[in-house]
């Protein structure tokens, strides 16, 4: 059975194989990698109208996620879309890189990423649909940095990787509220949610991870600095596709999001932001994609725009636009890689006369700079309905905004499309090579593609419009896209944007040479300034947490410790009950003489001192273990106790004095929390001694000792028998201390020798 | 005699704790060691305090009489007392070779690990 999955899976595995292919038959891999992805492209067209059908297989049921696909008029748009421009773009890449070593990799990322964006688009389930999104986030990070030698493309993609990927939290924790509040994962079971307490919350967490993904105003300044990736990528990813997922998420769930205040207001007024940003600040660039990436802006601010109004009719002018976009927008950013490669440039205001050198890019070129000015038949299509809706009844505010947005798309289209061809040239400009024809099909095709599906628009609605307005319009749209909509009020507003379009693009070229460079704006400055602070604060909390004195961590240590075992003391109330059982005199002699050497470790000023008294706390915890039934303890304690005090007198031999001590203030801080600590451990010995937990087992072990392992010394049976890997690893880490001291002796030794030598 | 070796024990932990924090690399190890017996006789006293009587098996008996000192938490301290000498006596090598490296014992100059 052919299924969508199928579809996704092939490309992924297509992706991951084209580096090799690549390896095998360098100039002819886009050739061959754009067929999968063209065949795929014909089967969706195929399946056109298509009704919302699904595929669905359990993923995790104990979470409720599945494997769910579904194609509808929307997805089926799309994917038409992801499939077909990806098609091209690959052949094109092939003409763009040529035999470049390292050209494997733009194959096989390109396909990654075609692959994830058509899980995007066809995935019915929310927790699918974000892992998805995500992977176009983490493939378009690769993409941008793909020349990763230029600090510049490094940086355009972390950008865009730390304003899409924070968007895409944004939209997890959103789709995570709606699948809770729903109780349903499967994104066409949801109804409208408008009625649901939590539905502000939906709506803002969505709406973050769409106007970020599809660089919406105020995180519009990603896009253009993602310009530093190669032009293939920027015309599939940041013009037709990726950019364009956030649109799709928003018109997806229209349905249920949709039809609110806040819902209308908010894209109506981010979405008119946004055209109005792009636009204008697209005409103060002279570099052709970051005109373009600009205008892009513009017209995904467009698409925000339209979906505020919601309903079918403006369901089908969505349509007709991304399908317009994606045509002129994607040839028209070939037509720049192409022209970069012609003629070695790509200043928009030096380049000029390539007319003579490349006809069939120029043509090309003119195809779809007309549709970008609305002039061509699908474009012009696309802006006739769009103006139609925003008519009935007339709405001023959004009428004059659109205007402005499309006479500066003619402007733009002027700059971009005809005057590097048609213009006067800069002398400057260097003689490059012809643009063959790997370069050449893509533009064209599309281009040819954005003049041919205007020209039959009945087909067209029949196999998009309608059914995407079915999807997400909830109805049938009452006007069948036309070309022909008469002498009206539609075609006043073509002719009025376009004449002042017209006249923007005459005036540009002086306002270019006159304009002072604007100190450069504010949002990307403000993302370094938050990227400088979050790692200035990092830095700030690191040097505070982790300064590197010891002293400092110990006190915080017994800090902490002697305020939770406070809190937990408080809280359980062990009361200890003090056992006076009886001392014997050498008992408390005993102890005394301990007490004494610890009081005179304390004190200590002299190094032999402090190992004398430290001798003396040993030995006397040697004489307690001989005293209370330990022989084994005693003899042991009295071993290490005689090596340890040799050991610190070896050492001291090779080090100095003690130095001076500290001053008065540190030694009563630290004599607070000694003072602190010892009362802790004394009430804990206390409560220890009397409190049993569980019935011991150390019974067990007297009484079996002699039977079962046939011991009288009942400590070395348990040693050596019951839990002899115990002492097994014991031994180990005694070896391996043992080994350590050796090497740090002896290294030390010829290390010396060799720095003096 | 629990509540003299509960002070003991409270003792041989501030003491330690006190030497842990002065400046001398030194004195840590000598605080180290005094914390590590004092955990030891914790241990040892948290069982029971049982005098004279170790947990051996007297001969023509089949198991040790009543009452005796646990031999568990004795076993464990066994461990424990090797495996401190161990740690001791590396951290002793470590901090000749510090010296050889560092020219100094003051904790206040270990701050950077690479160089």
């Amino acid at each position: 059975m052919v299924t969508p999955a199928l579809a996704i899976l092939s490309l992924f595995t297509l992706g991951l194989l084209a580096p090799f292919l690549f390896a095998l038959l360098p100039r002819h891999a886009g050739k061959l990698l754009c067929l999968p992805p063209a065949f795929w492209c014909g089967w969706f067209w195929s399946k056109t109208p298509a009704s919302g059908q699904t595929w669905t297989s359990p993923w995790i049921p104990e979470l409720g996620i599945t494997f769910s696909f579904r194609l509808d008029g929307l997805a089926s748009l799309f994917a038409i879309l992801i499939t077909g421009i990806g098609a091209m773009v690959l052949l094109y890449t092939e003409g763009y890189c040529g035999a470049k070593p390292g050209s494997g990799r733009l194959y096989g990322l390109l396909l990654l990423f075609l692959a994830s964006m058509l899980g995007v688009v066809l995935a019915d389930d929310a927790i699918l649909l974000f892992l998805f999104w995500e992977a176009t986030s983490v493939t378009s990070f690769l993409l941008i940095g793909f020349e990763h030698e230029r600090a510049n493309a490094r940086r355009g993609a972390v950008q865009a990787l730390m304003v899409t990927g924070g968007g895409g939290l944004a939209l997890l924790a959103g789709l995570l509220v709606i699948v809770q509040q729903t109780g349903q994962g499967r994104i066409s079971a949801w109804g409208p949610l408008a009625g649901d307490p939590l539905y502000l919350a939906m709506f803002a967490l969505v709406a973050i991870g769409c106007f970020t993904k599809s660089a919406q105003f105020p995180f519009h300044f990603w896009l253009p600095n993602a310009m530093t990736a190669p032009t293939p990528v920027s015309a599939y990813l940041h013009s037709a596709t990726m950019v364009k997922a956030g649109v799709y998420l928003l018109a997806r769930l229209s349905g249920s999001l949709g039809g609110t205040e806040v819902w209308t207001w908010t894209l109506t007024l981010v979405g008119g932001a946004t055209m109005l940003t792009g636009t204008l600040l697209a005409l103060r660039q002279t570099d052709l994609k970051r005109l373009l990436a600009y205008s892009t802006v513009a017209a995904l601010g467009t698409m925000v725009f339209v979906l505020a109004r919601g309903g079918a009719e403006a369901a089908s002018a969505f349509a007709a636009f991304v399908l317009a976009h994606a045509l002129y927008k994607g040839a028209l950013f070939l037509v720049a890689g192409a022209i970069d490669h012609t003629a070695d440039s790509r200043d928009a205001f030096r380049l000029g006369g390539l007319w003579q050198r490349a006809p069939v890019l120029a043509t090309a070129s003119t195809l779809a700079g007309l549709g970008m000015m609305g002039v061509a038949p699908l474009a012009f299509l696309a802006k006739e309905t769009l103006v139609d809706g925003l008519l009935s009844p007339p709405d001023v505010p959004s009428l004059i905004v659109f205007g402005v947005m499309a006479a500066g798309a003619v402007a733009i289209a002027g700059i971009v499309a005809f005057r590097p061809f048609f213009g006067k040239a800069d002398p400057a400009i260097a003689d490059g090579h012809k643009p063959d024809a790997p370069l050449l099909t893509g533009p064209a095709v599309l281009a040819v593609l954005g003049i041919v599906g205007g020209l039959t628009p009945t087909f067209v609605f029949e196999r998009i419009g309608g059914p995407v307005a079915a999807a997400i319009g909830g109805g049938t749209d009452p006007h069948p896209w036309a070309l022909w909509h008469g002498f009206g009020a539609p075609l006043a507003f073509s002719v009025g944007t376009l004449a002042l379009g017209l006249a923007v693009y005459r005036a540009w070229p002086a306002w270019i040479a006159r304009a002072a460079p604007w100190p450069s704006f504010g949002f990307d400055r403000a993302y370094d300034a938050g990227l400088r602070g979050t790692v200035s604060v990092a830095r700030a909390f690191t040097r505070t947490i982790q300064n590197g004195r010891l002293r400092a961590y110990l006190q915080t240590t017994i800090a902490t410790f002697l305020v939770l075992v406070t809190l937990a003391a408080v809280r359980w109330n062990p009361s200890p009950q003090i056992r006076l059982d009886t001392a014997l005199p050498h008992e408390a002699l005993l102890a005394l003489a301990m007490l004494l050497a610890v009081l005179a470790a304390v004190r200590s000023v002299s190094r032999l001192a402090a190992v004398v008294t430290l001798g003396v706390v040993g030995f006397g915890v040697a004489l307690t273990y001989a005293l209370f039934g330990a022989p084994d303890l005693a003899m042991t304690q009295i071993a290490v106790e005689t090596l340890t005090v040799i050991l610190f007198v070896l050492t001291f031999y090779h080090l100095p004095r003690f130095a001076r001590g500290s001053g008065t203030r540190t030694r009563a801080v630290d004599a607070l929390l000694a003072t602190g600590v010892g009362a802790t451990m004394a009430a804990i010995t206390l409560v220890a001694s009397q409190r049993l937990l569980g019935t011991p087992i150390s019974a067990h072990f007297a009484e079996n000792s002699l039977a079962e392992a046939h011991g009288r010394n009942v400590v070395n049976v348990i040693l050596v028998d019951y839990r002899g890997l115990d002492t097994l690893g014991e031994i180990t880490v005694l070896s391996i201390a043992g080994l350590g001291v050796v090497a740090l002796w002896t290294f030390g030794r010829r290390a010396a020798k060799g720095g003096s030598a | 005699m629990t509540l003299l070796l509960a002070i003991v024990i409270g003792a041989l932990y501030a003491g330690g704790v006190y030497m842990m924090l002065r400046k001398t690399v030194v004195k840590l190890l000598i605080g180290l060691a005094m914390i590590g017996n004092a955990a030891n006789l914790l241990i040892f006293v948290s069982s029971s305090v049982v005098r004279s009587h170790p947990p051996i098996v007297p001969k023509g008996s089949s198991a040790v009489p009543a009452p005796y000192a646990d031999p568990l938490t004795q076993a464990l301290i066994l461990t424990a007392i090797v495996i401190g000498f161990a740690v001791l006596a590396f951290a002793l090598a470590l901090v000749k070779r510090v010296y050889g490296e560092v020219g100094s014992l003051a904790l206040e100059e270990m701050t950077v690990s690479d160089e």
